[in-house]
């Protein structure tokens, strides 16, 4: 209990270049940064222990109710002529599914946040998954593209190029890449893009057929392999945005202690950059665009841990698939015999929360 | 960003321009003052005759030269009011209505869009971004694909959808009070919610159905009738006659900033419910008839400020929302020979560098938020 209180100076002031504008009561640091050791531990185990309940729910739930030793038996010796044991099948794929997605989502999520010190930064808010959805409508109209490896070049070079452009235009200016002005630039770039989108779909309505069902964000449309084969890409963005989680610290302190500090930023930020494009064109081509996730799943955690990116971003690995396995989860059971799909629920449940951290002016989200 | 620094900016540099010169400065630069008004005000009449002349250019480009080639004289004859079999019905039932249903959409999405850009003093807020034009296509899509309905309760839905959306939008803006990046960031989320039911209830459609749906949310005025016509014309005219006029001189007196405007006697959360009742009514009406045209709110208002090099005119930003349509219109009908594009994937195609040159615009200005 006698934690040292040099364990808060990692926590320097987050995000404090866009504090205590709208009202004077949120000058403090409410930012809850110190965090003790064994808070973050019990914080861990605790994810630990949801993420198991979440896959367990995951493969118990749905449509059709399936018994736990029916599951046990599938997973032991596989029987595909049994029911229930098919039923364990395609939901032990879209578990698998959740766990790649909602990992690579909620890293990708805390990596922009921490680089970019913007507190709403999210693939599907910055218009990356629109930018990954048009690249592979238009690999998957004019170049035939089915294949995933096809599919996830596209999405990734569509995600990589919106993200260009957007921090490109948001950076013009005098006060640089504001987070509203990302915010809005992205949004607008996402209603472009879908309009080209739109376009493209709506000269062939095989496509659209397709691609209906993946643009809205599924994790029931693909077998088990297709979330295999994202794991390695995943495993490698990973690796390069959580090794920026030093530069996302001395980020938090400003760009100038940053550089002062002794990081090129520019280097770790393009790092950074391919790390969180990889991700996300990952976790989009496999799934489709899933927006919000990104977003809420870091600031959960940086009530949990603080707001040590060492911290945050490796948990933020665990909690991403709890959310997105318990939305799936829900939305196959919330209005039996149909399914709603996670990417619907993730923005029907993401969508408040993001206005209930924005009124209630915390800290990290007020403007 | 902040809030507060940054929209006295954009307010004084907007409202106050002229007056602060021609108010209170010496007798030579009030007559300087008087000529740049003038200067100003001649630049917006010759924008607007030339967007007018556009208009009518296009029109009749496209009377001459639909889809189907027709010859001229024939077409002379159907206009000078004779029946000619075939012609008569291409260009009285399918060229005109188009082309009126096109000009009288885009004249409202403009008006629509350079309302909530001058109230909210940011060129990109325009309700296509915040959200309020998902709130029009969710409602309408809801009632084409659940309900069934295609006729004009499919338009009462899209303006109650609309109207609804701003209406949460504001309240959870603590009711609008130029609270701007507040304001637009509920917009944005609100947007990404109705963006996943619209594809969740197309999801669920039957393809053909869904295909119908989607190319409404793309935006064509391919199957316009003078019923559709007489309809918008009726809404928005009603509209531009007796709440435009009045809207048009609180949004003069709300640039001023809340307490400027107070103090001048104007209630000024009335006006500002006024104001985006308006404007919702204004780009919803049109959104029901012809699906949401993309970026036309979005690009009016900055095009006639670029042009006049002034701030955002409202009734040029409607004439060239009027014009930008009826270009994209002829465009459609005659970019590529064998399929017949709608409307919007035209204005969305070709908007995306206008909008990127609007992003980059606003934000070296330091009007992007």
């Amino acid at each position: 209990m006698t934690a040292s209180p040099s364990t808060t100076a990692a926590n320097a002031p987050h995000h404090a270049k866009t504090g205590d504008k709208t009202s004077g009561k949120n000058s403090g640091p409410r930012t809850i940064g110190g965090r003790k050791l064994s808070t973050k531990i019990t914080a861990t185990v605790i994810l630990l222990v949801l993420l198991c309940a979440a896959v367990a729910a995951s493969l118990l739930f749905g449509a059709r109710s399936v018994s736990l030793s029916a599951v046990i038996d599938a997973l032991r010796s596989f029987d595909p002529e049994n029911g229930d044991q098919a039923v364990v099948a395609s939901r032990f794929a879209r578990t698998i599914g959740g766990l790649v997605v909602g990992a690579a989502l909620g890293l990708a999520g805390a990596g922009l946040q921490g680089l970019t010190r913007n507190p709403l930064a999210d693939t599907g808010i910055l218009g990356l998954n629109a930018g990954a959805s048009l690249a592979v409508v238009l690999s998957m109209a004019f170049l035939g593209a089915t294949s995933l490896n096809a599919i996830m070049i596209a999405a990734f070079l569509g995600a990589a190029i919106v993200m260009a452009l957007v921090y490109l235009v948001a950076s013009v200016g005098r006060e640089g890449a504001t987070p509203i002005k990302l915010a809005l630039g992205g949004a607008a770039l996402a209603v472009g893009i879908g309009a080209i989108t739109n376009a493209v779909l709506m000269t062939s309505k095989a496509t659209l057929g397709q691609f209906r069902m993946w643009q809205i964000g599924s994790l029931s449309a693909s077998p088990v392999e297709t979330y295999l084969a994202a794991i390695p890409v995943v495993l490698l963005g990973a690796v390069i945005v959580l090794a920026t989680a030093r530069a996302c610290n001395a980020v938090a302190m400003g760009d100038d202690t940053a550089t002062a500090l002794g990081f090129n930023l520019g280097r770790w930020r393009l790092a950074g950059s391919i790390g969180i494009v990889l991700l996300a064109g990952a976790a989009t081509a496999v799934a489709g665009p899933i927006t919000f996730v990104g977003l809420m799943i870091p600031h959960a955690v940086r009530l949990l841990v603080g707001s040590d990116y060492r911290w945050l971003m490796p948990v933020s690995v665990i909690a991403g698939p709890i959310l997105l396995l318990a939305a799936d989860t829900l939305g196959r059971v919330i209005a039996p015999p149909t399914e709603i799909q996670v990417g619907v629920m993730c923005a029907l449940l993401g969508g408040p929360i993001f206005i209930i951290m924005m009124r209630s002016g915390m800290k990290s989200v007020s403007l | 960003m902040s809030v507060k620094t940054m929209e006295p900016n954009t307010t004084e540099a907007r409202a106050a321009e002229p007056k602060t010169v021609s108010c209170e400065a010496p007798a030579a630069s009030a007559q300087a003052g008087k000529n740049a008004a003038a200067r100003r005000a001649g630049r917006t009449r010759g924008t607007a005759i030339a967007m007018l002349l556009a208009l009518l250019a296009f029109s009749a480009a496209y009377i001459f030269w639909g889809r189907d080639r027709l010859p001229a004289g024939e077409i002379l004859q159907v206009l000078s009011g004779q029946q000619v079999p075939g012609t008569s019905f291409i260009i009285m039932d399918d060229r005109l209505p188009r082309l009126a249903v096109g000009a009288l959409a885009g004249a409202g999405l403009g008006i629509s869009g350079a309302l909530f850009q001058r109230w909210l003093g940011n060129p990109l807020a325009s309700p296509d971004v915040i959200g309020v034009g998902y709130g029009s296509s969710a409602a309408a899509v809801l009632a084409m694909l659940v309900l069934g309905y295609t006729d004009w309760r499919a338009n009462v839905f899209s303006l109650a959808g609309g109207l609804l959306v701003a209406a949460v939008i504001y309240w959870l803006s603590a009711s609008g009070k130029r609270t701007g990046s507040r304001l637009i960031l509920a917009g944005l989320a609100i947007g990404a919610m109705l963006q996943a039911l619209i594809q969740y209830l197309l999801s669920r459609a039957e393809i053909n159905a869904a295909a119908d749906a989607f190319r409404w949310l793309t935006g064509s005025i391919a199957s316009s009738t003078w019923e559709q016509a007489s309809i918008l014309g009726l809404g928005l005219g009603v509209l531009s006659a007796f709440v435009l006029p009045l809207v048009l001189r609180q949004l003069k007196l709300l640039e001023l900033g809340d307490d400027t405007a107070a103090a001048l006697g104007l209630n000024v959360s009335r006006a500002r419910v006024l104001l985006v009742f308006l404007a919702v009514a204004m780009g919803a009406l049109p959104i029901a008839v012809t699906g949401p045209l993309a970026f036309i709110a979005f690009l009016a208002g900055p095009i006639t400020a670029a042009l006049t090099r002034g701030g955002i005119n409202i009734l040029l930003a409607g004439l060239t929302g009027a014009t930008l349509v009826v270009v994209a219109n002829f465009f459609a009908a005659n970019l590529f020979a064998d399929i017949s594009l709608p409307v919007g994937v035209i204005t969305g195609a070709f908007g995306a560098p206008f909008l990127i040159w609007v992003l980059v615009r606003a934000n070296s200005t330091g009007n992007g938020g």
